[in-house]
């Protein structure tokens, strides 16, 4: 891991003098493309040293802006730049900020594109010039999504660390008269030779006059205090006493509680309604129209969501197909020029390819985010600003969103980003946003709380999108010599950004993600076709996106081949991968179970899938048996490989947590619409794993990726695929279709 | 309508059939019990009556007999409860939002059975939806704090 060190300090000095405001310091600052936002309201005596280093006189605040759903960025965030610092995390504040963008991330357009390094294939230079060109036009996006956290901060986090160390440390030099290079820093003081300690806080009023300290290298990792170590991460103690605020636990004077029903047919029409029997119970204050249905505001959440359920309501029909059946009936006639999104993958001849032709056709259903904090948002408008008090993925757009409703200029809109009781992508959207805004635009001078109940934000999901795969195999001589797979589904991308008022013209990348992109050099007739639809119900980003239903498809056709063809599961795909990293996994995840073959004794069997997302590897087995009371999860191994470990333990917890979601989706969850709206309203319909169908789960990290990744999504793809794989040596019954359930009993 | 929580007596306006969770959540402001689904499917409003756990948000208040414990009732940052200190050492949280109603089911649990296995942990445990997937850290932590309180 030599080369790494030096690739992050090559980068370090292009991006020192590239990354908006990294080293943005005093007078400096205006010359730089974003400004240092800290510098606005800085009082007298701070030193802001770029947007995410301020220091006075009693504390130092660190500046932590990517939004945390659960993931643990705050945390790592804040040891980035306090290992540079050589400050503790228990000496600092740490705070999301407000949004602005200096804060722009620089990593989620790569991550947007989706191409992987070694792909030179005409239709991904074609793209990725495309997508180039757009993300040049668009205005730098504050977000976080796409599992780029890490690659966006790694770096630029850790230089502002240091920027600042190496400023505070000059004006200990200038305060003392001893040379820099006899200083040295330690807890959050600069230590001079005699062992004086000079606390930051003491040097702020110095060093906010100081003029950049620009020549700094960062730290090789061996050389690291704090990142790769176990840390206990800073919200554990709150979150595990009940005292940290969530958006929905945001209280204030004065406040009122909310809450809305629209359309459940996703984008109908309201023709009318009545709420005379609304108004008359207790606690309700007005009952708002708002777009597209009806607020309640009430002195209580409960009271507001009782009086929501008593509204009758003539609601329009759905623009989509009213029933499921119909859906899927529509993917399974769009495999066709018309309807061709884009031929991504394209090695030797998968038709003219010699050998035993299997075939299957796989579909993966929709799925609701339901995170379990459901969605809510805090707005005060008055007169000169707006404040909202909510957790959200794109805090910028926030602002905006609400200054149109509002007729407020967006610099007099204020987001407090909210820690988040979890999102899997429903934090990216605005419904519940402008929904809020209405609200409270006509609530002036009064801080209104919307919450959505659990059944709205079921229904008011957009949720994962279908797919469907078909896919065919030509096995010979005891190896796969062929894989043509087809995937049908909705775009995301399209459907998520003209909520947004954006477009996408051109091929979805998502749409075929995790399946043009495996990097299985070794297989010589390889193809992959997408084919797109916008015709069926709004959907938006679900955690890993298209790599989840994408991984399922082309690992459940891949197991099917390498059976039909009498190999082994593991060792034939360690063969086709022509990718180190890959391998890496792959053998790391088999050294892990003891690998010696899928089957592994009569009714008990093991399922390996690979998957590729978000620039990460990811292995996993899954052991299952098959009971008398249904399949049984025995134990789960995964092996990843992120380029560089920052927290261990994190790490460990979003491995496991990612294939607990992974494995419980594909087991029981799906949202199927009827008469236009989903059937399944709460968790008894749309359960996820329960902690008695919890397995082991073991994990091992690897580090041979070039470039440091972010994990909050690779996790899932390849667990579902795994177990369904289990499932098939353990029973000989191949499920082709999620969630199982439908298919094949559970413990 | 008088009820105690954490020790202190409150005496709340509502409605009889309001449940517990929202007379704590947005009578009383105090927000330590979630609402996560309203039917009794999540248990994240887990509360304690008498020391007992219960789904805060199917109790009506008006049949509400007993004193009423929250998570900040069973312990605080500066004086934790064995069970929110090995919440802590196994660094269970991700999102945290279910972690209030595990925490107050695990003490319901542990104070019934001192030394649980993990089947009796899988029992007791299973009507606490965790949806960032914590099961693992969730079962060590249970056990830490049985070795906690076994040595307490």
């Amino acid at each position: 891991m030599a080369s790494l060190g030096k690739i992050a300090r090559r980068t370090f000095l292009i991006g020192s003098a590239a990354i908006a405001g990294g080293v943005a310091f005093g007078v400096y600052a205006a010359r730089q493309p974003f400004p240092n936002p800290n510098l606005d309201d800085l009082s007298e005596g701070s030193a802001s040293f770029n947007p995410w280093v301020i220091v006075d006189n009693e504390r130092v605040t660190l500046i932590a802006p990517h939004a945390d759903k659960g993931q643990g960025v705050f945390s790592t965030q804040a040891a980035l730049i306090a290992e540079e610092l050589d400050i503790e995390l228990d000496q600092v504040e740490v705070s999301f900020g407000m949004p602005d963008q200096a804060y722009f991330n620089t990593a989620i357009t790569e991550a947007a594109a989706g191409f992987p390094m070694y792909d030179h294939s005409p239709t991904a230079e074609r793209v990725r010039g495309f997508l180039g060109g757009v993300a040049k036009l668009a205005i730098p996006m504050m977000a976080t999504g796409g599992s780029s956290a890490m690659p966006d901060v790694y770096t630029k986090l850790r230089e502002a660390g240091a920027t600042a160390r190496e400023t505070l440390k000059l004006a200990a030099s200038e305060e003392s008269g001893v040379p820099v290079a006899d200083l040295r820093t330690e807890r959050g003081a600069v230590i001079l030779p005699d062992g004086t300690e000079l606390p930051y806080t003491a040097l702020a009023a110095r060093a906010a006059t100081l003029a950049p300290v620009t020549d700094v290298a960062l730290r090789d990792p061996s050389q690291w205090r704090m990142l790769g170590q176990p840390m206990d991460r800073i919200d554990i103690v709150q979150k595990s006493t009940g005292t940290l605020p969530y958006g929905i636990d945001f209280r204030t004077d004065d406040m009122r509680f909310a809450t809305v029903k629209v359309n459940p047919r996703q984008g109908g029409a309201m023709n009318g309604y009545d709420a005379s029997a609304a108004e008359a119970m207790p606690g309700v204050e007005r009952i708002i129209e708002i777009t597209g249905g009806v607020a309640v505001v009430a002195n209580n959440t409960w009271r507001a969501i009782q009086a929501a359920n008593a509204i009758e309501f003539d609601w329009g029909a759905a623009p989509y197909p009213a029933d499921q059946a119909a859906h899927w009936e529509h993917l399974a006639g769009i495999f066709d020029d018309e309807h061709l999104n884009a031929e991504a993958r394209v090695e030797g001849d998968v038709e003219a390819a010699a050998g035993e032709e299997i075939t299957g056709e796989y579909r993966s259903p929709y799925i609701a985010h339901a995170p379990l904090e459901p969605l809510n948002a805090t707005i005060l408008v008055t007169e000169d600003r707006v404040d909202i008090w909510t957790g959200h993925q794109v805090q910028q757009f926030v602002e905006q969103v609400v200054a149109e409703i509002t007729g407020h200029e967006v610099d007099n809109v204020h987001l407090h980003n909210q820690f988040m009781g979890g999102s899997f992508g429903h934090r990216l959207e605005f419904d519940f946003i402008r929904q809020a805004a209405e609200i409270a635009h006509q609530m002036r001078g009064t801080p209104v709380q919307m919450t959505y109940s659990r059944e709205e934000d079921f229904v008011h999901d957009f949720p994962r999108h279908i797919t469907m795969g078909r896919g065919v195999a030509k096995v010979l001589d005891g190896q796969v010599n062929a894989l043509d797979v087809q995937i049908a589904g909705q775009s995301v991308m399209r459907s998520q950004m003209g909520r947004m008022g954006l477009s996408l013209p051109g091929p979805d990348t998502q749409l075929h993600e995790g399946a043009w992109d495996a990097p299985m050099f070794n297989l010589p007739n390889f193809r992959v076709r997408s084919y797109l639809t916008e015709a069926l119900a709004p959907v938006s980003s679900w955690r890993a996106v298209g790599a989840g239903p994408n991984v399922f498809i082309f690992e459940s056709l891949l197991d099917e081949a390498i059976h039909a063809a009498g190999a082994d599961p593991l060792e034939e795909r360690i063969r086709l991968m022509g990718h180190d990293v890959s391998v890496g996994v792959l053998e790391a995840v088999g050294d892990m179970c003891s690998w010696n073959g899928a089957n592994i004794g009569e009714g008990r069997g093991r399922g390996v899938a690979y998957g590729f997302s978000f620039g990460v590897a990811v292995a996993t087995v899954v052991e299952v048996t098959n009971t008398d009371g249904g399949i049984k999860l025995d134990h789960v191994w995964v092996a990843a490989d992120v380029g560089r470990v920052l927290d261990p333990v994190n790490l460990e917890n979003l491995a496991q947590g990612g294939t607990v979601f992974g494995l419980g989706h594909a087991i029981n969850c799906e949202i199927t619409y009827a008469d236009g709206m989903a059937e399944q309203t709460n968790y008894h319909a749309h359960e996820g794993m329960r902690i008695w169908q919890c397995p082991p789960i073991e994990f091992r990290a690897l580090e041979n990726n070039p470039k440091i990744r972010g994990f909050g999504e690779p996790p899932i793809p390849p667990s579902a695929p795994a177990l369904g794989n289990a499932i098939f040596a353990a029973t000989g019954q191949r499920i082709r279709e999620m969630p199982f359930n439908k298919h094949i009993a559970f413990v | 309508m008088r009820l105690t929580v954490n020790g202190t007596e409150h005496e709340v306006d509502v409605e009889p059939d309001m449940p517990l969770l929202w007379v704590l959540r947005d009578e009383l402001n105090i927000t330590g019990p979630k609402y996560g689904c309203g039917i009794a499917q999540c248990g994240a409003c887990t509360v304690h009556v008498d020391g007992f756990a219960v789904r805060s948000c199917q109790l009506a208040i008006g049949d509400l007999q007993g004193d009423v414990t929250t998570i900040e009732g069973l312990g605080t940052p500066d004086n934790l409860h064995a069970v929110q200190e090995a919440w802590i050492e196994q660094q269970v949280a991700q999102c945290g939002y279910c972690q209030s109603g595990q925490i107050m089911q695990a003490a319901d649990l542990l104070a019934a059975n001192p030394t649980p296995s993990d089947e009796d942990i899988d029992a007791v445990m299973g009507g606490n939806l965790c949806r960032c997937g914590t099961y693992p850290r969730i079962r060590a932590a249970v056990h830490a704090a049985a070795t906690k309180l076994q040595g307490a």
